[in-house]
């Protein structure tokens, strides 16, 4: 069983270094690229089948390969653990990735970078299985920062467009200002634990960081939530995502959608223990979470460009993960991690389809009508949206949401706060969801094209439609992971009001963007300066543009000359004095050196003597 | 056969290794210079010669025997050399011989 858990993460690392040989080009890099993200979503299943569907504790399995370091009493093991988050995590990681491979086969068909963006694509897979299967936070890191890697690789993919180098940069940049939070809170725990075994942490962490050393459990907490809102992309980090839609669009799906942006839930979730030992630093979580999601949904609300929509909607939805865990509802925000990834993979591989069929149109003011043209990207698109929305009893959306809306409301506390943001995310949700839906597919066609694609665009479309439909009827293997709260108690009134405000927000978006559109135009040109503020995501990149990055530049240029520099080339400016000095002693006169070996020679004599 | 004190062997030994080191330093002809080299090797030969019957020991005739051979190689090698250097350069001026710019 250890064995075949490490060939999870092997497997796609396999296929990157074969793919990074560059032997493999066209056909076999894409056989290559997929197979083996597909072999390891068949090993995931044989798991779950052989551990019996991880219903208890004791089917957990973990394999410790080697040592990585030794420092000390202090040791760090490359080992690996499943447990049913971790699985939960590869059957999306694993499944979903190998459905936008697939898919990448028809989008990036005959593109020069073919196997580079494979070898990429299956690094980034093998990564983000590092960072879920690791039963050590060093490992996690690695695999935080490999997936934070192929993220740069993959934005600026298309790096002959120096704004896509920009825009990758941008997400490197600022993910890295969480990254270090994240180190500095590795150090904290391994200073104080003497560990960085997770199970041991969890352990040993509410029987050490008690009384007044509870202080310790809020710095740790507050330094990896650091690191989760940095890759996430939650406030105040959130500003490199909707910049990181340069990249390919089955990029987008699978890392800036599904897998690598959760990755911050899945360090909250898996360090629970932490969390539920300083309540002030869990509350901060629900607070980031409640403010990003209004943020981002109001700011997809006004945004043009397709992807920019999908991509403030993302950020949103994690918003409600992190709200989710701040209300200590870690099994719904778990389940919303799985089905948002249905369902927003779908929604952005049906945008990429519409993109690619129109020639790289993304501006929606020049889509239209498109539901005929396009239908398969109109009904993925529909059954997406539909989720996202959370349309009452059909979504797997729904299901996920209400789970969420229940726990903020069963939260105590400021819990009911949460709710209340929630709720309103909700209407917001539905609003910019269906606006994009009949802006893009109904009223009237302005610019024409039509789908072309074999089963490798529609059948990921198809199968990721369907579990963004249903997938909310499967159970999550989460039984014995997180601490039971609340009993599950239902609450029948909250699923009939949240699906009916999402209905409300579908009904207004027809009124608003379908039936009166003037009606929409003359609001937004009443309140243009609202609509500007949302359309720059709530100015957060003027800020930042103001108060971190021009200083840095400008002093950067000030400091053209680097002034540490200086020192060195004083001793460059003495080495060639140095050279030009003896360079002149080399005439080429016989007897100039006749005589300097003569006068040597003496000195050494007297040398001799003399000592 | 002590007629000859250690001394004067050696101060005459001294001169002439002088007088060598002054011709190879001070003469700009290279066959000059050559002949100048022939006499600070003669002058180390009788430092060994007289050291020999200084100590009573055949050494330092065998020593000479050496810088003999030596010296007959060297003058060999060395005319062989200012031939080339005289085709090359039409001249024997070892001041003329620097192509460096230093």
């Amino acid at each position: 069983m250890g064995e075949l858990l490490a060939l999870v993460p092997a497997l796609p690392l396999a296929g990157f270094l074969l793919l990074a040989s560059g032997r493999f080009q066209g056909g076999s890099a894409a056989w290559i690229g997929v197979g083996s993200v597909a072999l390891a979503f068949a090993v995931t299943v044989l798991l779950t089948l052989l551990a019996d569907g991880f219903r208890d504790e004791t089917a957990f399995v973990a394999v410790r390969l080697w040592e990585w370091l030794r420092l000390g009493g202090f040791s760090v093991s490359i080992g690996f653990h499943l447990d049913g988050l971790s699985l939960t995590l590869c059957w999306v990681i694993t499944g979903v990735g190998a459905l936008i491979h697939l898919y990448s086969t028809y989008y990036m068909a005959g593109d020069p970078g073919y196997s580079r963006y494979f070898a990429y694509l299956n690094l980034f897979v093998a990564s983000m299985l590092v960072l879920v299967l690791a039963d050590n936070l060093l490992l996690l890191y690695l695999g935080w920062e490999g997936v934070g890697l192929c993220s740069y690789l993959l934005i600026g993919f298309w790096y002959r467009n120096a704004e896509n180098g920009y825009a990758a940069r941008k997400a490197f940049i600022v993910t890295r200002v969480g990254d270090l939070s994240l180190a500095l809170g590795l150090f904290l725990v391994a200073v104080q634990l003497n560990t960085l075994d997770i199970r041991t942490i969890l352990h040993e962490a509410p029987l050490q960081w008690t009384g007044e050393r509870q202080w310790i459990a809020t710095l740790a907490a507050l330094l990896l939530l650091g690191g989760a809102v940095g890759k996430s992309a939650q406030l105040p980090l959130q500003t490199w995502l909707p910049d990181a839609m340069a990249g390919p669009t089955p990029v987008s799906a699978l890392i800036h959608a599904a897998t690598m942006v959760t990755a911050g839930v899945y360090l909250v979730a898996r360090m629970h223990g932490i969390y539920l030992l300083s309540p002030g630093a869990l509350a901060l979580v629900g607070a980031v979470g409640a403010l990003t999601l209004l943020l981002a949904g109001t700011s997809a609300l006004v945004q043009r460009d397709i992807k920019r929509v999908l991509a403030y909607s993302t950020v949103s939805q994690i918003g409600y993960m992190f709200l989710a865990l701040g209300a200590g509802a870690w099994t719904a925000a778990i389940f919303h991690l799985v089905t948002h990834a249905f369902f927003k993979a779908l929604l952005f591989l049906a945008a990429g389809t519409v993109i690619h069929c129109l020639h790289g149109e993304q501006d929606i003011d020049r889509m239209g009508g498109l539901r005929r043209t396009l239908p398969v990207s109109f009904l993925a698109f529909l059954a997406g949206g539909a989720s996202l929305a959370a349309l009452p009893v059909i979504t797997a959306g729904f299901y996920s949401k209400d789970a969420i809306l229940i726990g903020a409301w069963q939260a105590g506390g400021f819990g009911k706060l949460l709710w209340l943001a929630a709720m309103v995310g909700a209407l917001i949700t539905a609003l910019y969801i269906f606006r994009l839906i009949f802006r893009v597919f109904f009223g009237a066609v302005k610019t024409p094209g039509h789908e072309h694609g074999g089963a490798n665009m529609w059948l990921p479309l198809l199968l990721l439609g369907v579990l963004a439909l249903a997938g909310g009827l499967t159970p999550l293997p989460l039984a014995g992971v997180f601490p039971e709260h609340g009993a599950g108690a239902q609450v029948p009134w909250i699923p009939v009001l949240s699906g009916a405000v999402s209905l409300a927000g579908l009904v207004l978006a027809w009124f608003l963007f379908h039936r009166r559109p003037a009606r929409a135009l003359a609001l937004a040109d009443e309140h243009i300066g609202l609509a500007r503020f949302w359309y720059g995501g709530w100015g957060f990149d003027t800020f930042y543009d103001r108060v971190f990055v021009r200083p840095f530049t400008a002093l950067a240029r000030a400091n053209h000359r680097d002034v540490v520099d200086s020192g060195y080339a004083l001793v460059v400016r003495a080495c060639r004095a140095g050279h030009a000095f003896l360079s002149s002693t080399q005439t080429g006169q016989l007897r100039w050196y006749a005589t300097a070996m003569g006068i040597g020679a003496i000195m050494v004599l007297a040398g001799v003597r003399l000592l | 056969m002590n007629a000859v004190p250690l001394e004067h062997s050696l101060i005459l030994a001294g001169m002439l290794f002088t007088l060598g080191l002054a011709g190879v330093l001070v003469r700009r002809n290279l066959l000059f210079i050559l002949m100048s080299l022939e006499i600070m090797l003669n002058a180390t030969a009788i430092v060994f010669v007289a050291a020999g019957a200084h100590y009573g020991q055949p050494d330092g005739q065998i020593m000479f025997l050496l810088v003999l051979t030596l010296a007959a190689a060297e003058a060999a090698i060395g005319l062989a050399l200012v031939l080339q250097v005289f085709r090359h350069f039409r001249g024997v001026d070892a001041d003329a011989l620097s192509d460096m710019q230093g």
